[in-house]
């Protein structure tokens, strides 16, 4: 198929890997000690899986699978207030697809549809907002979640709102950011990592000039990747480039997309429509400052939070989930202690098990490594027992 | 013609037992399902044993129920999924699909018209296959009750004495056939809804697979492991076939035939055509020295023609489907979790 067969071309990917190999041998990095290279992105980490670009590189590189999955650390409590709003009669809850199957901590989404609440799947806000139309006598909510490269999207959908004076639509806003979060990430005490992988879709509107903290101030090397599997190829050998030649710059492997300053049309949308929060939960890493996002007060009849009752409470995440180790690249997902066992797909209690772009999940349904089948097969003899 | 059953829409009325439910079903079912099992109309068809007898020893009996989402769609309509479906169901058994039911379940304000092409398409699909529809129910519901039209088929055919075909009969060694392009139904129903405002000309493969099986037993009586794969592709299928056999199934990206609008659409979407519908796609497993001749007929015949072999059975991991990516590497293909898309057939 064009201008996608070409991404995903055996032979330049064995070209890559041949010269990723020969850098982790000059580096002198080896499987006890290998370079760790962190994707932040859930949608790097689906391509990795999915093309098993894993096995293909060197052992002396370990993938960290980074937190870039807005739907899997979306804290419990954030979802209990999802279900309370579904659940009104007056409402309409729209949201996409992914974020239907989060557990509350009573339910998800899905169960709550089929106890009656009205909760519709949508591909864009612009579907929301033409669902306020049709169904004037209704509230409608939209889930706002994902981090800066939904938030263009949200935000005019707002102002689109705003213009055509609708009353009957709101945002339920959960907006994550992602600087924040990676610095949340370097800071932590049990950080082992060499270098990023850094989301490119994000990297579409906010540009490179977020990232070069990273570079700069950490001195790690950054480079901005695409998502097909050769972008990926090429931005590890990249990164693994910079740490042979002992250098650390943001660098922007998916030029095709990503301009320097960004989008700044949806820049200039979101900074009409949103502002920081001080704080905000992740599931699986806590409260991290200034990584949430929440509508200006001049919109404040767009923002659910605003207009109707939530139960806004804090719930801690499952105390034998262990995501925040796997986030942080100190386990892999099957060491977690309830990985395969009471954590699957069907049944996910940790964030990284909840979509399929989180790291357990990812690892759990594409993962053939002797590992994951032990947990897999723990898992369906302890299933026959019981 | 007659005159109830011309009124525009169906109402209680035709549900009720009385007179307007007898118009319906001797103008609409009767004139178009018309053999000598259905016309005396009594409770039950009467099948002779001696003939099912003559064919083999064993009865293949199944059901199965059909909700799709649109009705009428690119390639087919709920009609002829409900023949298609139930006797691809029998057809994989190695049976030579027979008797039909029909039981249909409509909601009060239905469009006669589109009755009528129902009926007319479940008569079209039942001729091909060379079925009957011997049987069947009408019920009429409140609005709200039931959405449109959800019509159950239940089958019967008879299955040759020497036939062991089995989702756990798959061997090391055997090799994967199927036959055509994987994911054309699901894209097509895709293309239909039109909230996800894709134009798409992909029609179903919508199709009875029980002549095509045929000529397979013909020069491969021994297959292993027949199953059409419908809801979940055929990934959910050779899970089956890994996990009921205690084997891996390692199958190769690239020789998987997929339409390329169909992989534009996946794309897209986010999905994967390994786990899209499919209405008339069969996977065989098949002993690897007959494999080349199973191959060759079934690409002779027209429900086959894009036929390939897509991979082979090993011993370890057992109870794996191991898809060898066109990147290279490898990657299980599980089970899904929750549909991709709901009410596909």
């Amino acid at each position: 198929m064009k201008y996608v067969d070409e991404f995903r071309d055996p032979e330049l990917a064995k070209h890559l890997i041949r010269e990723i190999e020969s850098l982790v041998v000059q580096i002198g990095a080896s499987e006890n000690e290998p370079l760790q290279i962190m994707e932040f992105c859930g949608g790097h980490t689906h391509t990795i899986f999915r093309y098993g670009i894993e096995q293909l590189l060197p052992k002396a590189i370990e993938l960290i699978h980074g937190p870039g999955c807005p739907v899997c650390v979306l804290p419990m409590g954030r979802v209990d207030d999802c279900l309370a709003l579904a659940e009104r009669p007056e409402v309409i809850f729209a949201t996409f697809g992914d974020a239907m199957r989060v557990p509350g901590s009573q339910k998800n989404l899905l169960q709550a549809k089929a106890e009656g609440a009205d909760v519709r799947m949508v591909y864009s806000p612009l579907d929301a907002l033409e669902l306020a139309r049709q169904n004037p006598s209704r509230e409608i909510i939209f889930f706002a979640l994902g981090f800066e490269t939904t938030m263009p999207s949200t935000a005019l959908t707002v102002l689109q709102a705003a213009e055509e004076g609708l009353k009957n639509f709101s945002l339920f806003c959960n907006h994550i950011t992602t600087v924040p979060t990676i610095k949340a990430i370097l800071d932590s005490p049990s950080m082992r990592i060499d270098g990023f992988v850094a989301p490119g879709h994000v990297s579409m509107v906010v540009g490179e000039e977020p990232f070069q903290f990273v570079a700069c101030e950490y001195k790690k090397p950054i480079v901005i990747s695409g998502f097909e599997p050769l972008d990926i190829l090429q931005s590890i050998w990249l990164v693994v480039k910079q740490i042979a030649e002992k250098r650390c710059l943001v660098e922007n492997q998916y030029l095709r997309v990503v301009e320097r300053d960004g989008n700044p049309v949806g820049l200039k949308a979101m900074a009409a429509v949103f502002e920081l929060r001080e704080f905000f939960q992740w599931r699986g890493l806590g409260a991290i400052e200034h990584s949430g996002i929440k509508i200006k007060s001049e919109y404040a009849q767009f923002d659910a939070e605003h207009r109707f009752t939530m139960p806004n409470l804090n719930i801690a995440d499952p105390s034998l989930c262990q995501c925040g180790e796997v986030l942080q690249g100190s386990i892999k997902p099957w060491q977690c202690q309830i990985f395969g066992s009471l954590c699957t797909p069907e049944t996910p209690m940790g964030a990284l098990m909840v979509s399929s772009e989180g790291a357990c999940a990812a690892y759990y349904n594409f993962g053939n490594l002797p590992q994951v089948m032990a947990a897999k097969s723990n898992r369906e003899q302890s299933t026959t027992i019981s | 013609m007659n005159s109830q059953s011309d009124t525009k829409t169906i109402t209680m009325a035709h549900g009720s037992g009385g007179k307007a439910m007898h118009d319906l079903i001797s103008d609409i079912f009767l004139a178009s399902f018309d053999n000598e099992l259905l016309s005396p109309l009594e409770d039950q068809a009467q099948i002779d044993l001696t003939q099912l007898i003559a064919i083999g020893n064993r009865l293949a009996f199944t059901t199965d129920s059909y909700v799709v989402d649109p009705l009428f769609f690119n390639g087919g309509d709920i009609g002829t999924l409900a023949i298609n479906g139930t006797v691809n169901d029998l057809a994989v058994s190695g049976a030579k699909p027979l008797y039909l039911t029909c039981a249909m379940i409509i909601e009060e304000g239905f469009l006669v018209a589109d009755l009528r092409r129902i009926v007319k398409s479940m008569k079209s699909a039942a001729e091909a296959a060379g079925v009957q529809i011997v049987t069947g129910d009408t019920k009429v519901v409140e609005r709200g009750a039931a959405d449109k039209i959800f019509i159950n088929t239940a089958g019967v055919g008879v299955i040759p004495a020497h036939l062991k075909i089995g989702a756990n009969q798959a061997k090391p060694g055997d090799k994967v056939i199927i036959n055509g392009l994987v994911g054309d139904h699901g894209a097509a129903i895709i293309g239909a809804r039109k909230d996800l405002a894709i134009e798409t000309d992909i029609e179903s493969d919508c199709q009875p697979l029980n002549d095509l099986i045929a000529a397979l037993l013909t020069v491969c009586p021994d297959v292993h492991c027949l199953r059409d794969a419908t809801r979940g592709g055929i990934a959910t299928v050779l899970n089956e076939f890994a996990q009921a056999s205690n084997v891996c199934i390692k199958i190769d990206e690239t020789a998987i035939p997929v339409r390329s609008e169909v992989r534009g659409i996946c794309e897209i979407l986010g999905l994967d055509p390994l786990y899209l519908a499919n209405e008339g796609k069969l996977l065989a497993i098949v002993p690897a020295e007959r494999a080349e001749a199973a191959l060759a007929t079934m690409l002779a015949h027209p429900t086959g023609s894009q036929s390939a072999i897509i991979g082979e059975v090993v011993e370890s991991p057992e109870e794996v489907v191991v898809l060898r990516t066109s990147f290279g590497g490898e990657r299980v293909i599980d089970m899904l979790v929750g549909d991709q898309l709901p009410r596909i057939c």
